[in-house]
């Protein structure tokens, strides 16, 4: 007992993520089992669902390096997420014989994932070794047009790439060698070339890859590097100044940020099994950019956090809440509501318009009520709270004068 | 603090500059030149009277960009922020003043005379105010609180603020085209086989005239001044006695003026807008500031003459599925070469 109590204290009273971490973990683990045991036949429906989240929460977890450690504002990530997908495509499918190369290429998925990472790595160092000398908010519009040049080029390139339809029937998945059994409901085999069809497996997956970035990106912050980032982000002059090379570091981290939006783009091509130019818009990286601002930029925990909320909410909350509505006013007695007049399309579909203006709304509120986001990091938290020091004097003289 | 930091870098970017930069620069004039010559050989094959109707498009196009890319620049030589929700003000203007046509008498088919063009001033004014007040209410909102904050917050402010509005604009209309009345006679001058419409000369005279009153504005009275003044040194400018907070509401306030009169041009020229119509024009806006040199007047209005003679010209004479990244790839590529623009003044890192 006295060790448990003895870890209380040390950790998650002082420091509510480890709490998060350890909430996280456990729902993570236990989240097929209780989903396979109350809702039964709809469980692999919520497996896929779920897995679809974690794609967006290694996104977020990438571009929390970019903006919440190193404080460059990215908001064309989606474009290296597109990067990865279609690198999945070009590597493992049969699209190769229909572009100029007449020759189609199936690499395993695990190989796919470290060349993406590779290739995404590449794009942003190739976008960010000249760009990452600017301001930040010049880089934020680089990125921004980088972010539209890229999906367009995939659609425009239709030779390459097959245009707006994008390709499709991409290779599934597979493990060299497994061990059938009970478990999966088959007799035990050992099977090679083994095809991960079963949502569970997805699921797995995700959970892993996961964890893995997890404890990766928690040691890189805890680096010569991650420090560095933190210095940069605060006074990127005075960083200079001591030493620490702000090009490189900002490199870093920009390379560090796409390398994981191309993991997350090979993941998401194999399990949808396509990619079309239309995923990787600017909404996308918007929603990142929501999931990481809300979450608490520069804490993975709370970025999880954050990505977890804002995908429920987009994803599962809001596309039912138009028959909710309609139900709900129906059932109050007010069924005027529900039908379309002029502008007003009635209720069902107003709903559903509501995406743009809620997202708009959390950064603003976020940023004006509290920066920190959900669950903050301390730093971060200071930084944003204090903001620039060297303006403090003039705004008291304000102070005075109004 | 600033001075070895800055030293440490200017050293570091004179190493670098040396042979790749080189490089880097040549292949960058050698790609323009080839794009040049290509284009002359495309302008001679399809004639003169193609040739003169690109260039009237381009002009009206320019105009309007123009006039959008001026309350970027204002905007960011005076507080250094990207006001990313300027083009969906531009986009509202669009809205707004379709929607006010119908209000003041206005139809399609009608016959223009004096009457209906009193009425189409009214609709510019109001649509310009309205805008106007809705620039200063997002400054007052989103930006001015988080004024000493890290860069990073008003700029993600500034992007919800976007998607915000254009959430707004969803809501309105919906997700598909919307049709804005056609009430400029479409008539127009031949020259050499070319048609030179009323509707280009509307837009490019309008434009013309308030880029002409913006410039006065600015040079010569004394909220210009102040303007100036709170652009190059604010705090200094503070200690003179001039009145920041509303000297920057006025900034937005004209910004926006210009961009609502922007966007009922363009649906009087295109009779068309829809809700995110702001993103991509706001973007091509912006990358004229940026080429013309962000902070600098005349340089946005030159760049976004220059965006417009490229997007009509891209759109005439190559792939117009491939304009919008050609204008994309102007605008980083602007700013890794040339930062401050074609006639841009030196912003100083704070």
């Amino acid at each position: 007992m006295s060790a448990i109590s003895q870890f209380w204290r040390t950790g998650p009273r002082r420091d509510p993520n480890t709490i998060a971490y350890i909430v996280l973990i456990v729902v993570g683990a236990l989240a097929p089992i209780f989903l396979q045991l109350f809702l039964g036949g709809t469980a692999t429906f919520w497996l896929t669902v779920f897995a679809d989240m974690g794609v967006y929460i290694l996104l977020a977890i990438g571009l929390n390096v970019v903006v919440g450690f190193a404080g460059l504002l990215d908001l064309g990530y989606a474009a290296f997420f597109a990067i990865g997908a279609y690198t999945y495509a070009f590597l493992a499918s049969e699209h190769g014989i229909v572009t100029p190369l007449h020759e189609a290429f199936h690499v395993p998925f695990w190989i796919v994932l470290l060349v993406a990472m590779f290739v995404a790595a590449s794009f942003g160092l190739i976008l960010g070794a000249p760009t990452l000398r600017l301001r930040g908010d010049y880089l934020a519009i680089v990125t921004l047009g980088f972010g539209e040049i890229v999906p367009r080029v995939f659609k425009n390139a239709s030779v390459w790439t097959s245009g707006a339809n994008g390709v499709s029937a991409l290779d599934i998945p597979a493990l060299p060698v497994w061990i059938q059994g009970p478990w999966s409901g088959d007799p035990f085999a050992i099977v090679q070339d083994f095809k991960i069809l079963a949502p569970l497996a997805y699921y797995v997956i995700m959970f892993v890859l996961l964890i893995l970035c997890v404890i990766l990106v928690r040691n890189l912050h805890s680096s010569r590097l991650g420090r560095a980032w933190m210095a940069v982000r605060e006074d990127e002059v005075a960083a200079a100044a001591m030493g620490v090379n702000t090009v490189a570091t900002k490199l870093y981290a920009f390379a560090i940020g796409a390398a994981f939006s191309g993991f997350a783009g090979t993941y998401y091509a194999a399990k949808l099994s396509l990619v079309s130019p239309e995923n990787f818009g600017f909404s996308v990286s918007i929603t990142i950019l929501v999931m990481v601002v809300l979450g608490g930029m520069g804490n993975i925990a709370g970025v999880i956090i954050g990505s977890a909320v804002i995908y429920s909410v987009i994803f599962i909350f809001l596309p039912q809440l138009p028959d909710y509505a309609t139900s709900f006013v129906q059932s109050v007695g007010l069924s005027g509501l529900t039908q379309s007049s002029g502008d007003y399309p009635g209720i069902g579909e107003f709903i559903s318009r509501l995406k743009f203006l809620v997202f708009g709304l959390i950064l603003v509120v976020v940023m004006l009520l509290r920066p920190q986001g959900l669950l903050p990091s301390r730093q971060r938290e200071q930084e944003l709270q204090k903001g620039v020091h060297e303006d403090t004097t003039i705004v008291d003289v304000n102070a005075e004068t109004a | 603090m600033g001075t070895i930091g800055e030293a440490i870098r200017q050293r570091r970017s004179l190493l670098r500059s040396g042979g790749t930069g080189l490089i880097l620069n040549a292949g960058l004039v050698l790609l323009v030149a080839l794009f040049g010559i290509l284009l002359i050989q495309r302008i001679y094959d399809q004639g003169a009277s193609f040739f003169l109707q690109i260039l009237a498009f381009a002009l009206a196009n320019g105009g309007i960009y123009a006039l959008i890319a001026l309350g970027y620049t204002m905007v960011y030589g005076i507080i250094e922020l990207i006001n990313f929700a300027h083009g969906d003000v531009f986009a509202f203007g669009t809205f707004l003043s379709a929607s006010l046509i119908p209000i003041f008498g206005l139809a399609e088919g009608q016959a223009f005379g004096p009457g209906t063009a009193l009425a189409l001033v009214v609709v510019f004014v109001v649509t310009m105010l309205v805008c106007g007040v809705l620039n200063v209410s997002i400054e007052r909102i989103a930006y001015r609180p988080l004024r000493n904050a890290p860069r990073l917050a008003p700029l993600i402010t500034a992007v919800g603020m976007s998607f915000f509005l254009e959430g707004v604009l969803f809501l309105w209309k919906g997700p598909s085209n919307v049709h804005y009345p056609d009430i400029l006679p479409s008539a127009g001058v031949q020259i050499f086989g070319a048609t030179l419409g009323v509707k280009e000369v509307v837009v490019l005279v309008i434009a013309v005239v308030l880029m002409v009153a913006l410039a006065l504005f600015v040079d010569r009275t004394r909220l210009g001044k102040a303007m100036r003044a709170t652009a190059q040194d604010r705090d200094a400018a503070l200690l003179m006695g001039i009145d920041i907070d509303q000297t920057i509401a006025a900034t937005f306030f004209i910004g926006a003026v210009l961009a609502g009169a922007g966007g009922t041009m363009f649906g009087l020229y295109y009779n068309t807008s829809v809700f995110d119509l702001g993103f991509s024009a706001g973007l091509f806006a912006f990358t004229a500031a940026v080429f013309g040199g962000i902070g600098n007047i005349y340089g946005a209005a030159i760049g976004g003459m220059f965006i417009g003679i490229i997007r009509s010209f891209w759109d005439g004479y190559f792939d117009s599925a491939w304009t919008d990244v050609v204008i994309f790839a102007i605008l980083i590529l602007t700013l890794v070469f040339r930062p401050t623009g074609i006639m841009g003044m030196r912003v100083p890192e704070k």
